[in-house]
């Protein structure tokens, strides 16, 4: 990995209107992320080092990408912990590619013992999931990418 | 010790207890509405959650989301800083069902002096004295005129459930007495969700004086000296100092005692402060503060004790290092609370980007403070920016030390107090210690209310 690649990347992000961008190459790990006005490029990692799950949200709390064109996000509206399926042993309540209707339930945020249900405001296609199975998510975080129809 | 603390709290504090905790060896979680994104305290954490929109209710005082950021991130206790949740029994009583230790008193201690009344009654039966006053509730008209007639006028009608000012009216006469007692019913209601009201004499010219104490869970209690709070506005403090130019040596030492009593018989655990009305030789109980408050600074300075640092240690069962004869006092502090208020303008907060800042230092300066140059100063919020302290050898000392330290103070463009402490630190009332509670309306006339 180097500073003409790294440079690209960064073009690439721009370009694109992309807040993060992670790339494996070579048994190298490369992660840029975007935070306000100034990028911040974290460590080059070789792969075999456990690489280092950011928290909640970062020592630089991350702000919710910009989201690109007429991509809608579905923000969590509580904190607690992101399930996508009703329970461990179901199926994942949508996926990437699944068309949704206003109302639909998108996922569970559980708190204090408690599933609460994400519903869905618009009718749309799922486009991306940024947050993972299980991962602690705060208030505001984007949980979905939605592209209204 | 614990090894991770959730810090329920914001602004200065927030960074107050951060530091404690870093100093400790104890990780901390910081909770941040969307209008504290970039605060200081986010970013000194360790970790940090965002749990609401700017509202406090939707955040620093949303019980729901503050639990489950404490259990997104597996801390074992909660640490609520002043204001918030700090007093809130039901906030104390769902950590402990949760198993999140509340670093403060027990929720028992937070009802019994959080009822005023119940705090007085609880006072009086412990021998400590306190101001004449209805020993209930008063419910009618009627009552309101027999009971100020029993206890002599003037007299001051006060919420059962407040605090910080509010629901207060102060009578002279008949003629005002039914009227006042009506309107602080509602506003009790209002500002607290319950329209009790009780009755005292009202002391004219007091000084406000109170006292820190320290308790572990073990039953040891002592006092950490006191604090004059008699410079304030609108019931709102100012300026705070120690020692009280305001008591005799006498005073102080039996009021440190009848301090310590009343928490002995509150059974309280943790930090605490009763607050005394100083008249003349007499002091009587007022209320007593189930938290650490704006101003223990102060108390830290001339104790050199660390008291959010003994308050997380009180909070892990240890029992206090020290007795009452191993507290010394060394020297003057002030502490002037500086907010984001323009002075010109009936203090109407001032909030906004501080483009500029230079902060004071030097010898005897300390400066608790969560603000930088391109911070913005949220206009949710209280409109405390900062907290100034001076220590010095004597009172005359620490004065000096204060207005050089003032005159340091840049902040632009926002007004701010930093002048207005100026003036109030030159007024040769106040640098003589002859004050009362009425000091600051020579500055600024009250408006009739």
């Amino acid at each position: 990995m180097n500073i003409k690649k790294i440079q690209e990347l960064i073009e690439l992000m721009n370009n694109n209107n992309l807040g993060e961008i992670e790339i494996e190459q070579e048994g190298q790990k490369v992660k840029l992320k975007k935070t306000t006005a100034q990028g911040i490029i974290e460590q080059v990692v070789p792969q075999a080092a456990a690489l280092q799950q950011p928290q909640a949200a970062a020592a630089a709390p991350a702000k919710p990408k910009e989201a690109a064109g007429n991509l809608k996000e579905v923000k969590a509206p509580m904190v607690g912990t992101f399930y996508r399926s009703p329970s461990p042993d179901s199926e994942a309540y949508v996926d990437v590619g699944k068309v949704v209707h206003k109302g639909d339930v998108l996922c569970i945020i559980e708190a204090m013992k408690i599933m609460n249900e994400v519903k869905s405001e618009f009718d749309g296609k799922i486009v991306q999931i940024p947050v993972e199975n299980a991962e602690p998510i705060e208030f505001g975080q984007t949980l979905f990418l939605i592209e209204p129809i | 010790m614990f090894s991770k603390i959730l810090i329920a709290n914001r602004g200065e504090i927030a960074l107050r207890i951060i530091r404690a905790c870093k100093e400790l060896g104890v990780r901390t979680v910081a909770v941040y509405s969307e209008a504290d994104a970039d605060s200081l305290h986010v970013r000194f954490a360790d970790e940090a959650v965002c749990i609401g929109k700017a509202a406090p209710s939707e955040s620093y005082l949303n019980i729901p989301s503050i639990v489950s950021a404490a259990e997104i991130t597996d801390v074992e206790a909660i640490h609520p800083g002043y204001g918030f949740l700090a007093e809130d029994a039901h906030f104390a009583e769902i950590c402990e069902s949760c198993h999140l230790k509340f670093i403060g008193p027990t929720p028992e201690n937070i009802k019994q002096m959080g009822d005023k009344m119940m705090a007085k009654d609880t006072m009086k039966k412990a021998g400590i004295p306190v101001i004449p006053g209805t020993e209930n509730v008063i419910k009618t008209k009627e009552e309101v005129l027999k009971e100020a007639k029993k206890i002599g006028y003037p007299v001051i009608i006060k919420a059962s459930a407040g605090g910080g000012g509010k629901g207060m009216r102060v009578c002279h006469n008949d003629v005002s007495l039914v009227g006042a007692f009506l309107t602080a019913q509602s506003e009790a209601e209002a500002a607290f969700g319950n329209p009790d009201v009780y009755m005292e004499k009202y002391i004219n010219e007091p000084r406000h004086v109170e006292l820190q104490i320290l308790a572990d869970e073990k039953g040891n209690v002592v006092h950490l000296g006191e604090r004059d709070c008699t410079v304030q506005r609108r019931h709102q403090k100012l300026i705070e100092e120690s020692p009280s130019v305001s008591i005799t040596d006498k005073m102080r030492k039996e009021m440190g005692e009848e301090a310590v009593k009343g928490a002995e018989a509150a059974g309280y655990v943790g930090a605490g402060t009763i607050e005394f009305l100083v008249d003349g030789n007499n002091f009587y109980f007022m209320e007593m503060n189930t938290r650490i408050q704006v101003e223990h600074p102060v108390t830290e300075l001339v104790t050199g004790i660390d008291l959010i640092k003994e308050q997380i240690k009180i909070a892990t069962g240890a029992k206090l290092p020290f007795k009452q004869e191993d507290i010394k006092f060394n020297g003057c502090a002030i502490e002037c609370r500086i907010n984001a208020e323009d002075p010109e303008n009936d203090f109407r907060p001032s909030p906004g980007k501080i483009e500029a800042i230079y902060k004071p230092g030097g010898p005897g300066i300390r400066l608790d403070t969560h603000v930088y140059a391109g911070y913005v100063v949220p206009p949710y919020y209280d409109s405390m920016i900062a907290k100034l302290l001076a220590h010095g050898n004597t009172r005359q000392e620490a004065i000096d030390i204060m207005l050089r330290a003032l005159s340091e103070f840049l902040v632009e463009p926002i007004p701010t107090t930093v002048d207005f402490h100026k003036r109030v630190l030159s007024d040769s009332d106040f640098r003589s210690g002859k004050y009362s509670t009425h000091f600051i309306e020579k500055y600024f006339p009250k408006k009739e209310e």
